[in-house]
């Protein structure tokens, strides 16, 4: 088969396996459920891998044409390109470990099919955003994966302690995603303004081949637009508070749509239209600076948190800012590098945490673990590989993507890169007390909790360790030409600059070896000398984070999440009760009901008034007559 | 007009000032008067002021047409006052009163 006929169908498995559970998944059993969700996964993952083999052109296939008017041609196509074929790639690889985990991870929810449901809905919506050909396909497949996401996170909205706190939580993701949705759509509308097209390719061969370009300010408004929409999916400032609060969901859900896939949906739509953001360059500074605004205070706040996941959350925000670093300084395939690698030790560190909960019976608060070491092995030696490689562990995953950030930032400005540092220190540091608190020291929770604690089967296991195992290796998708020169470097900025629009034109320059070494140096001073400080606090010390009253002032700062929640609250939910009030008492009770009331208080002081005359008397009624045809007579002789 | 004699020898403003006196009669009376059998002669009094003009004009202008319409007044009148004594010997039968004063259930 041809990849145009193969490119549906990648689509449609997922499709089928929602349509399936979503109709039948009640009566079937759990086992069968769950399989067939996580069989339509893989099976896309195979159709993906065949496609990527093959792919050397990008390949467009039409499935039919929505809005075909003059001023308008919409088609549903898809689109395939090295870009869009990685973050398939990325999409139904870690997708699938991911639904096979949760087979595990959820057997015991009553909503296991309904779960599966929400889960393959979602690799549909996350490969239409990703594969569709046009701008608009990609709203499309941004609103599913937005749907699919408040669906998750409010999933046990019915739970008797936390329910209401789940359904608030998924509402707040869903109005700050609209917020920077409404964004991306006028964004949208403006670049159908000044290109009369969405469709990637027409756009780029505009930009790139004919040198058409709106003006300055057009351009600075339509990639500011796009860029607003992906600060709201991507959880960047100010749009970022929702996704810590999104850990109301299953953990499978955090480590698949809030870590791995969906919030790298606004760092694919950047690349994808980065030859509109080259020629936008004030906009690149924007994002340069949110990113790292973003990276610094989202690993400032996960410093002394105290819950497992929202640990791991802010530092999934931490990192999508050091990703918008990398994509205001056009470092691109850098970027998707960093996503991908993340993608791995990010969804590790997640199902890793998960497999703690589950272990621990539910408890996500990190005071009252601690000595997990020895009781869930391999949970804990995964886990230890997450942590090395989010910290930039020599060798690790993490390591090169985030030096190749590094090494970008350096060649951009000092500042930066001292600033990102900063960041990249607070990562190690926060990730190493979470790894210590957990697993060294001595159980602090009760002898009855300590006896459940058992390692998750296989199903679970299995993830965690095929997950380790690319965290560990995940470098070698683009080794720094320090280490080999030649072949076999920069894989994946050679493979994205093949066939991507736009990437081939951008020649970014890698900092000479010097350079890089020293950087390296840096890097992998900081993250040693992080370690033995934390393995002396934490394990021989064995310290244990204190409780909210005892905090410093910085620490309770760190520890109530900035005041973020409350700054919004005083700046916009206040604001707006208050012109509630104000609108209510003024213009509605007073003003709307004053003119309502008062035209029925007219109609019936005049009913009165008229039915006086209605005496019911043939006499009058044509006294009243004679009079009228009196009045008429006098009126027109009058005129005359 | 002044002094336009009509085939009768009378001119027409003296037909004019009579239509009028009988009309001015027939509403007062619908007015004034409570028996509604005289309420009902008041109203053919009024038509028949209106007829009486019809035929004056008629003449006057020397065509027929005005003459002939007032055939169909009488016939339509001779109808109205059928109808109209109908329904005042129902109401009699009921009220045993001819007052139209007692009659003001249109008010309901």
């Amino acid at each position: 088969m041809s990849i145009q006929q193969l490119l549906p169908l990648l689509l449609l498995f997922p499709l089928i396996g929602a349509f399936i559970n979503g109709t039948a998944g009640k009566k079937l059993p759990k086992i069968v459920a769950g399989s067939l969700a996580t069989l339509m996964t893989f099976v896309s993952f195979l159709i993906a891998l065949t496609i990527f083999l093959n792919l050397d052109q990008p390949v467009r296939s039409l499935l039919f044409t929505m809005i075909d008017i003059d001023s308008l041609h919409l088609d549903a196509a898809l689109y395939a390109d090295n870009l869009s074929m990685w973050m398939t790639l990325i999409i139904t690889g870690v997708g699938s470990l991911i639904h096979l985990f949760s087979m595990g991870y959820m057997s015991h929810d009553k909503g296991y099919y309904k779960f599966f449901t929400y889960l393959n809905l979602f690799i549909f919506s996350m490969l239409i955003l990703v594969l569709g050909s046009n701008y608009f396909m990609l709203f499309f497949g941004w609103e599913g994966v937005g749907i699919c996401s408040y669906l998750l996170i409010g999933f046990h909205y019915d739970d008797e302690q936390k329910g209401l706190l789940n359904g608030l939580a998924a509402r707040k993701a869903f109005i700050m995603n609209r917020i920077g949705d409404l964004g991306l759509l006028i964004g949208l509308f403006l670049m159908l303004l000044s290109f009369g097209t969405l469709e990637y390719e027409q756009v780029s061969r505009m930009v790139l081949v004919d040198k058409i370009l709106p003006n300055g300010n057009m351009l600075f408004a339509i990639t500011i637009c796009l860029f607003i929409g992906a600060t709201g999916k991507s959880a960047q400032i100010p749009l970022f508070t929702w996704l810590p609060d999104a850990m109301a969901g299953p953990t499978p859900v955090s480590a698949l749509i809030h870590a791995a896939t969906m919030v790298t949906a606004g760092i694919f739509l950047v690349v994808r239209s980065n030859y509109l953001f080259h020629y936008a360059p004030f906009t690149r500074e924007i994002i340069l600076y949110i990113g790292l605004a973003t990276s610094i205070v989202a690993a400032f706040i996960a410093l002394r948190q105290n819950d497992i996941k929202k640990v791991l959350a802010y530092s999934t925000v931490s990192q999508l800012g050091l990703i918008f670093v990398a994509l205001g300084l056009e470092a691109y395939t850098t970027a998707i590098f960093h996503v991908t690698t993340h993608a791995f030790f990010k969804a590790l560190l997640f199902l890793g945490s998960g497999s703690v909960i589950h272990a621990m019976s539910g408890e996500q608060d990190i005071r009252k673990m601690g000595g997990l070491k020895d009781k869930i092995r391999i949970t804990h030696i995964t886990f230890l590989i997450g942590t090395l490689a989010i910290s930039g562990f020599p060798l690790f995953s993490g390591f090169y993507s985030k030096d190749e950030i590094l090494g970008y930032a350096f060649g951009h400005s000092l500042t930066i890169y001292i600033l990102l540092v900063i960041s990249v220190t607070m990562t190690a540091i926060y990730m190493f007390r979470l790894y210590f608190v957990v697993f060294h020291g001595t159980f602090r929770d009760s002898k009855d909790v300590e006896h459940h604690v058992h390692e998750s089967p296989l199903s679970m296991t299995l993830p965690l360790m095929v997950l380790a195992v690319l965290s560990v290796i995940g470098g070698v998708l683009n080794l720094p030409g320090i280490f080999l020169h030649g072949s076999g470097t920069h894989f994946l900025n050679n493979l994205l600059n093949k066939n991507v629009a736009g990437l081939d034109q951008i020649h970014n320059v890698h900092p000479d070896h010097t350079t890089t070494l020293i950087l390296m140096g840096v890097a992998v001073a900081i993250c040693l000398t992080t370690l033995f400080i934390s393995s002396i606090v934490y394990k021989k010390k064995g310290s244990v984070p204190s409780e909210d009253a005892q905090l410093s002032a910085w620490e309770t700062f760190s520890n109530k999440k900035m005041y973020w929640d409350e700054l919004y609250d005083i700046l916009f939910v206040k604001p707006i009760e208050w012109f509630s009030k104000v609108f209510y008492t003024i213009v509605d009770s007073f003003i709307l009901s004053g003119i309502i009331e008062g035209v029925v208080r007219t109609v019936a002081f005049s009913g009165d008034i008229v039915r006086k005359w209605q005496t019911g008397k043939v006499n009058s009624y044509i006294l009243w007559m004679v009079f009228g045809i009196i009045g008429f007579i006098t009126y027109y002789l009058i005129k005359l | 007009m002044e002094g336009t004699l009509l085939n009768s020898g009378v001119s027409l403003q003296f037909y004019i000032i009579l239509a009028t006196i009988i009309f001015c009669i027939g509403v007062l009376g619908v007015m004034i008067r409570r028996n509604a059998i005289i309420i009902l002669m008041c109203v053919e009094l009024m038509l028949n002021a209106v007829n009486l003009l019809m035929v004056a004009f008629s003449n006057y202008h020397g065509k027929g047409d005005g003459q002939i319409f007032v055939f169909f007044i009488m016939v339509v009148a001779a109808a109205e006052a059928t109808v109209g004594l109908s329904i005042l010997v129902l109401l009699y039968r009921n009220r045993k009163t001819v007052d139209i004063g007692l009659f003001n259930k249109l008010k309901d």
